[in-house]
């Protein structure tokens, strides 16, 4: 965890779109502090299941362990001005960064706006994370990625063409727009480096995530064609599929992309007489067929166990890869072997399987670490040893509730 | 904000060997100013083949798939597989920052420039290696197209009708997971060899990416040994009980996204349906009177969803997505219609801040408008700085002009099939 030591982060910020930019930070070793109030803790904490056990509480949440391991928390009740105000201003004048995903305008009229932190922190690099940006007609509009998703065009693309849009569970997009804070924050950090200068960074979570539709969205600009869902369909391969195999609700994909790929699925399949039909002898003709081709190979994919099937295609050069459920991902030879899942104890959930990043860099191995902090758990460690509050300060600020 | 001033990552050099696993890392890096160098194969690299296509002309110079994910990005060519073809990537690879490939794990080593090779030659080069499983394990020699990865991830586990196959998203999603994870990946390392000198191997794995894309799913079956599955149009794991919420509501032109949520931004919108429902005679006696303050989403039973659920859809059964839209930012509601491309591309959110942006293709005889910016930056500029490359476009530029090859060697080396 040595490649981001000595950064230093604060996040104003709650849910994941702010906190697992920081989670990605922490897990390579920087200092982020999650800065929440007891008056309003972490919405994970307060109502997004799941809790351990299904006993709600505001340290038994899986979500919030999940995106703020490795992380210092302290309370701090910003409505308490203006004392909270300076105090929030002496932790930022400690940062290197700034992490908000308040609605916009908020951190402004709390008297925490980029302008006004800059006064403490001339080259503070502050991300401000938002459902659709800082500026223009809709930006004071807030939500969830859950929903956000669906206006930046994901599930209209999930889905049977007859029949309605599908979710993509959980806040999808905030995830996406994670990938992107980070890689603005560590390219602002560089940039800083060089020039000395910080850096305001706002990121709509709506604009990053269509940066995955890219191509889509070129072909209405250009041809005028509205993509739509098309189920499991792929214009490039046929089969392109899901087929259910041995068992309960157990699954396979195989894609053919070739007539290489296709004849090795012959071969595997032990050369079956309707593969060598007319009906499937090209890419067209068995896109033109692709109904009967994907019940002919549903027959054959039904005897055999998911995992014997993939691994029985792979052998043969087919691309395969069984469905996993959200159970097997924990038992999943290939995410084991990455080390994905680190089970570390807490004093509430128990264990507890923390996420690896999914990037491994070899000579300086990320976390996690340690378990996600209890609600308020580091204020006096942080207030007094990293922050340098006096003894006499931070009582004080206990006492009235600015520390709360 | 400062589009006239240089990129963030101005001055880095990016070799890019990926394949469309790896694309979009090293377009971000692009957008950033980094000089991204798309090294393809001989005769172009094989996504070229992808569609859609510019006039729906397949076409390797036409495809918008290329288009998207490799703008920012100069291209030469060049066969690894070839004795002249591997010195002359060292010596680029000596000068570089970052080399991004995505071979099967394995292949650049046995034509002895993977990261071993690499980093004696160039202890400061950072070398993101993008596959789907990763470098090392026994999956990570397993060959996998979107499909492949979107199901060992379990993405496909959750997405789908209960009783039909599981689903992908049908526009390819992993790609686009993989690529800007590795680029945090890659400034990551990048931002460790700054300060210390010392390059390194980043291993990204496309199905490890995909973890993110359904957040925490699988944490229900950590803490409490419940498994979450595939729920059609329905959302589920917001209650205790197990209740399911619809979350796709039909309209008169398609479908809105709203869904009956519990804390506060869930009161307010509640609230405010029921206003908006009432204002048009539509709100039951029922619904007016529920005290919302009182309602606690992470203990509500599928009957009080179902009651609530039908004069709702009832109500957003007369309305377009356009006055749903409207309202909802009116009302400060939480809840978005289901966009289609068109939609979003007439979306004035988007102009007002000026994301689209016009490339020019001058041998299209075209100005086409990309979506631009992922961010806004109040120092250092990101943005689409040019076009995708053609096949071989930058050989001579980069071979005779900065590696300083003559125009006999460069004939040659061409003759060769060597560029």
């Amino acid at each position: 965890m040595e490649a981001l030591k000595g950064i230093k982060v604060v996040e104003f910020a709650a849910f994941a779109a702010g906190p697992v930019v920081g989670k990605h930070l922490a897990d390579h070793g920087a200092t982020v502090v999650h800065v929440e109030s007891k008056v309003r803790p972490d919405g994970f904490r307060t109502h997004y299941p799941p809790y351990k056990d299904n006993i709600h509480g505001l340290n038994r949440s899986g979500l919030f362990a999940l995106c703020n391991n490795d992380k210092l928390d302290i309370t701090l009740n910003l409505k308490k001005a203006p004392k909270a105000t300076e105090l929030a201003k002496r932790i930022v004048a400690w940062a290197d960064v700034v992490i908000e995903n308040f609605s916009p305008g908020t951190m402004a009229r709390l008297g925490l706006g980029y302008e006004e932190l800059k006064k403490v922190k001339p080259d503070l690099i502050m991300l401000s994370s938002s459902n659709l940006g800082q500026s223009g007609p809709h930006a004071h509009h807030a939500g969830f990625g859950s929903q956000l998703s669906s206006l930046a065009g994901f599930t209209h693309l999930t889905g049977y063409p007859d029949g309605p849009p599908q979710i993509l569970y959980g806040p999808y997009i905030d995830y996406i727009a994670v990938a992107y804070g980070a890689v603005a924050i560590l390219a602002a950090l560089d940039y800083r480096r060089r020039t000395g200068q910080g850096n305001y960074i706002d990121t709509a979570q709506y604009e990053t995530g269509l940066q995955y539709l890219a191509p889509i969205l070129l072909d209405y600009k250009v041809n005028g064609t509205v993509a739509t869902r098309n189920a499991n369909r792929d214009p490039h391969a046929a089969p392109h599929g899901a087929y259910p195999c041995a068992g309960d609700d157990s699954w396979c994909a195989i894609s053919v992309h070739s007539e290489k790929e296709w004849q090795a699925l012959c071969n595997a399949m032990g050369n079956p007489p309707w593969a060598a039909d007319a009906k499937f002898a090209s890419h067209r003709s068995r896109k033109g067929n692709e109904d009967e081709l994907d019940r002919k190979i549903a027959e054959w994919t039904s005897r055999f166990g998911a995992r014997e099937l993939m691994e029985r295609l792979q052998a043969a050069g087919v691309k395969a890869a069984m469905v996993n459920t959200m159970k097997d991902l924990y038992s999943d030879p290939q995410l084991a072997a990455r080390g994905q899942w680190v089970e570390l104890e807490h004093p509430e959930i128990g264990k507890m399987h923390y996420q690896r990043p999914p990037f491994l860099l070899a000579k300086t191995p990320p976390g996690p670490a340690r378990r996600d902090p209890l609600l308020g758990e580091h204020n006096e460690h942080f207030y007094r040893q990293l922050l340098g509050l006096s003894a006499d300060e931070y009582d004080a600020l206990v006492a009235e509730g600015v520390i709360d | 904000m400062s589009s006239d001033s240089a990129g963030l990552l101005c001055g880095y050099r990016v070799l890019d060997l990926t394949d469309e696993l790896g694309f979009l890392c090293g377009k971000i890096l692009g957008d950033l100013g980094a000089d991204v160098v798309k090294i393809e194969r001989p005769g172009g690299d094989p996504a070229r083949h992808l569609g859609p296509f510019f006039n729906n002309t397949p076409d390797p110079e036409k495809s918008l798939y290329w288009f998207g994910f490799n703008n920012n990005k100069r291209g030469i060519t060049l066969n690894l597989q070839t004795a002249k073809g591997r010195e002359l990537f060292v010596r680029l690879a000596a000068e570089a920052d970052f080399v991004l490939e995505s071979f099967t794990p394995g292949f650049l080593d046995q034509l002895d420039l993977g990261y071993r090779a690499l980093g004696r030659l160039n202890p400061r080069l950072v070398v993101v290696s993008i596959t789907p499983f990763g470098q090392t394990g026994p999956y990570s020699r397993f060959q996998a197209s979107d499909i492949e990865i979107m199901a060992l991830s379990g993405c496909m586990s959750l997405t789908g009708d209960p009783g039909r196959p599981p689903l992908r998203v049908t526009f390819p999603q992993s790609c686009g997971w993989t690529g800007s994870y590795a680029a945090v990946g890659a400034l990551t390392a990048h931002y460790h060899r700054e300060k210390t000198g010392a390059g390194q191997q980043v291993d990204v794995s496309a199905q490890a990416c995909l973890l993110w894309a359904f957040s925490h799913a699988h944490t229900f079956w950590d803490l409490n040994r419940q498994l979450e599955k595939r729920a059609g149009s329905f959302m589920t794991g917001r209650s205790i009980t197990g209740a399911r919420m619809r979350v796709f509501w039909p309209c008169k032109d398609g479908y809105l996204n709203f869904i009956i949520y519990g804390g506060e931004a869930g009161r307010r919108t509640n609230q405010a349906l029921v206003e908006w429902m009432d204002s048009k005679g539509m709100a039951p006696e029922f619904l007016k009177q529920k005290d919302w303050r009182a309602f606690e989403i992470a203990k509500v039973t599928q009957e009080e969803i179902d009651r609530m659920e039908e004069p709702i859809a009832a109500f957003f059964a007369t309305l377009t997505k356009a006055e749903f839209f409207r309202e909802v930012i009116r009302r400060d509601m939480l809840g978005y219609p289901v966009a289609t491309v068109k939609e979003i591309v007439e979306d004035p959110q988007l102009h007002a801040r000026g994301f689209w942006q016009k490339v020019d293709h001058p041998e299209l005889q075209a100005a086409i408008e990309y979506p631009g910016a992922f961010a806004k930056f109040s120092a250092g500029a990101c943005r689409i700085w040019r076009r995708a490359p053609l096949i071989g476009e930058h050989n001579e530029e980069i071979y005779c002009g900065e590696l300083g090859l003559t125009e006999e060697e460069f004939a040659k080396l061409k003759a060769e099939g060597v560029i």
